[in-house]
């Protein structure tokens, strides 16, 4: 049995009703494929994984995979796996989210799960639009691009998802980009055994909607353009901004120790543990 | 040698707020996830100290939103789970409220009522949340809501909400209002005291036999809490029996019948209140929370002079107390609804009257206590 067909048999739900909501050349199957490679090779066992989603394309991984998984609110996800990781600190919590969910509706979850450091892994999506909606524009549209809701042009400036994280504190924040499997393996890989909040963007297409507005052709072609203007964070160290200006940064984006918070936590447990608990 | 004499009992001066503490301790809560707001906060400031001594957890989420799905998120990780807020807290947590009862998740949800709309009187109580309890969140859904009017029954009705939504695996509101909150009376706990406490029933079958929302005849599917070895898929999605997302109307009807059915023909259990002195009355006053102790007040000062009046307090408001409430409408000529809104539950009593009982209300919105002389006065008007 080829490597890539064990995988699909070992962490695809038998039971599930397929074929998948995705459209044909989604970049979110490949994220998928990812993540599951990159839990196989920790090691993880299937029950300690606990995979929370918000709503959107990118919600509906979960029910696919053969883990605990839970399907939240839109915007909701990191709360809800806050709750999960604090209650039972033995699971493992990934959280995947869109670039709406995340960042829009769920911006303020974001940026104060990053400031709080809780162990969780936060996969997030990036297509540039609202595709499940019908295409509507996403807090990292970018300027001058065309959705259904900015028909004529779009007049906001983009959330940068990465840099968004580093700036609220999360202590391991990568990016990659669909086209660059390999490279987003071992991100994943990364970001699950990182203690701490860990955070990884995934540059994405929506060739369905946003490619279509946008007249970016194809999905390949798209993948393509994440090829021609991804580069990595050890490559745009060597170049000058104004090389940099239609580019992003590929990689490990920060990587650094912050007290993690259930370690924290149990250091009030322990040091209050004395008195112990008398009332009824 | 000093002897010490060996007491049975302790006594306490307990806010409404530190009584629903020790209730939600003592129903073994593990897990609580709020946000600042008056007149709730006490539950936060006590549980943020005394949960880590056990070995539970507090956090101080970023809003209610986020204190609802944390909350949602260590149920379903296997602790019992609490939040305390106020009327503007509240409505942030409708939609996952929602989601509570679609995914059959237990939680305790307080809500310490306040005047409103909007930001209204924060410090000023009020009973106007009744409606929103009952129909706040979007979609057709049953829940529970339970009111106390004393200190005792904050730590009664609190141990009571927990069990019930770990019983019937839904979210359980605890509706009280800021007199009850922030009143301190005498509160006598017993060491001997039985106290029932309903743990969530797990499945007994191994994992590839478990179906995680299959009917049963109580309408409640055992529950598993992630990471136990039986992975299933929950969702805020309409789903199957399975878990996962359906459109088939087959499918989606008999999981909403479902929903309603396991609380529906589980009344006995849920509903309690208190009939006082109604059996011979000829007026009836109909109260929860802190009015109902005016209106005890009132009708042992209106039998002193002579008028016979009796009182029903609703413990449970949600599912409404329609048995009870009838019985009252059969025996009383007039029954008076005395309410500190425009009217939320006497128009519930109103529906459930069939027959020629004459219903008068009391409303008051302007942030005070309805007073037993206020009751009084209304008495003498109406009868």
């Amino acid at each position: 049995m080829a490597e890539v067909t064990k995988l699909i048999h070992k962490y695809l739900r038998h039971d599930k009703k397929f074929p998948h909501v995705w459209c044909p050349g989604c970049g979110i199957g490949i994220m998928l494929g990812a993540l599951i490679r990159a839990i196989d090779k920790c090691g993880f066992t299937k029950d300690e994984i606990v995979l929370v989603s918000g709503i959107g394309c990118t919600g509906r991984l979960p029910v696919y995979v053969d883990f605990n998984t839970l399907h939240t609110t839109h915007g909701r996800a990191l709360a809800f796996a806050t709750g999960v990781k604090l209650a039972n600190p033995k699971l493992k919590v990934i959280v995947v989210m869109g670039d709406g969910d995340a960042v829009a509706i769920g911006g303020n979850h974001f940026i104060h799960a990053a400031r709080r450091n809780i162990d969780l892994t936060a996969i997030i999506l990036n297509n540039s639009i609202y595709g499940m909606t019908g295409g509507q524009y996403s807090p990292t549209t970018p300027y001058g691009m065309k959705t259904t809701t900015s028909s004529f042009f779009h007049i906001e400036q983009a959330f940068n998802i990465s840099e968004l994280a580093v700036t609220a504190g999360a202590p391991f924040v990568g990016r990659g980009t669909v086209y660059h499997a390999r490279l987003l393996d071992s991100l994943m890989e990364k970001a699950f055994l990182k203690k701490g909040f860990a955070v990884v963007e995934v540059i994405s297409h929506c060739h369905t909607q946003f490619g279509k507005l946008n007249k970016m052709g194809t999905a390949v072609e798209m993948m393509e353009w994440q090829r021609d203007h991804a580069v990595t964070v050890e490559k745009a160290a060597q170049m000058k901004e104004e090389e940099l200006k239609d580019k992003f940064r590929i990689g490990i984006l920060i990587d650094k120790e912050l007290p993690v918070y259930l370690d924290e936590y149990e250091k009030i447990r322990t040091g209050s543990s004395g008195s112990g608990d008398r009332r009824p | 040698m000093k002897r010490e004499k060996k007491k049975n009992f302790r006594e306490l001066l307990l806010q409404g707020n530190e009584a629903i503490v020790e209730g939600a301790l003592r129903a073994g809560c593990r897990f609580f996830a709020g946000y600042p707001i008056t007149p709730a906060t006490e539950i936060s400031e006590q549980l943020s100290t005394r949960l880590p001594k056990i070995g539970g957890t507090f956090i101080q989420m970023e809003d209610e939103i986020g204190s609802i799905a944390a909350v949602i998120g260590a149920s379903l990780a296997g602790a019992k789970s609490m939040t305390a807020t106020s009327g503007p807290g509240f409505s942030l947590m409708q939609e996952n409220l929602g989601f509570a009862i679609m995914a059959e998740v237990p939680c305790v949800i307080v809500n310490a009522m306040r005047g409103g709309p909007s930001t209204g009187l924060p410090t000023s109580p009020s009973q106007s949340d009744v409606m929103q309890a009952r129909w706040g969140t979007h979609g057709d859904h049953p829940i529970i809501a339970l009111c106390p009017s004393t200190v005792r029954e904050c730590y009664d009705i609190t141990i009571k909400a927990f069990n019930l939504s770990e019983k019937f695996r839904n979210p359980v509101i605890i509706l009280v209002d800021e007199v009850v909150a922030h009143m301190r009376e005498k509160i006598t706990f017993y060491d001997d005291e039985e106290i029932d406490i309903f743990n969530r029933v797990k499945p007994s079958m191994p994992p590839e036999w478990y179906i995680p929302y299959e009917d049963t005849p109580s309408g409640i599917p055992p529950m598993a809490n992630f990471g136990e070895g039986y992975r299933y898929h929950v969702t805020g999605l309409t789903h199957d029996i399975r878990g996962f997302p359906t459109s088939r109307p087959d499918e989606i009807d008999p999981f909403i019948r479902r929903l309603f059915r396991k609380i529906s023909q589980h009344f006995s259990e849920i509903q309690f209140g208190e009939f006082f002195e109604t059996d011979d009355a000829d007026i009836s006053i109909i109260a929860y929370g802190c009015v109902a102790r005016s209106a005890k007040r009132a009708a042992i000062d209106a039998r002193a002079r002579g008028v016979k009046v009796g009182v029903l307090k609703l413990n449970t408001l949600w599912p409404f107390m329609r048995t009870a409430v009838e019985k009252v409408l059969n025996t009383s000529k007039i029954v008076i609804v005395p309410e500190m809104n425009m009217g939320q539950i006497s128009r519930e009593v109103k529906r459930v009257n069939k027959g020629p009982t004459k219903i008068f209300t009391i409303n008051k919105v302007d942030g005070t206590i309805i007073t037993p002389e206020e009751i009084l006065a209304r008495i003498k008007e109406v009868g």
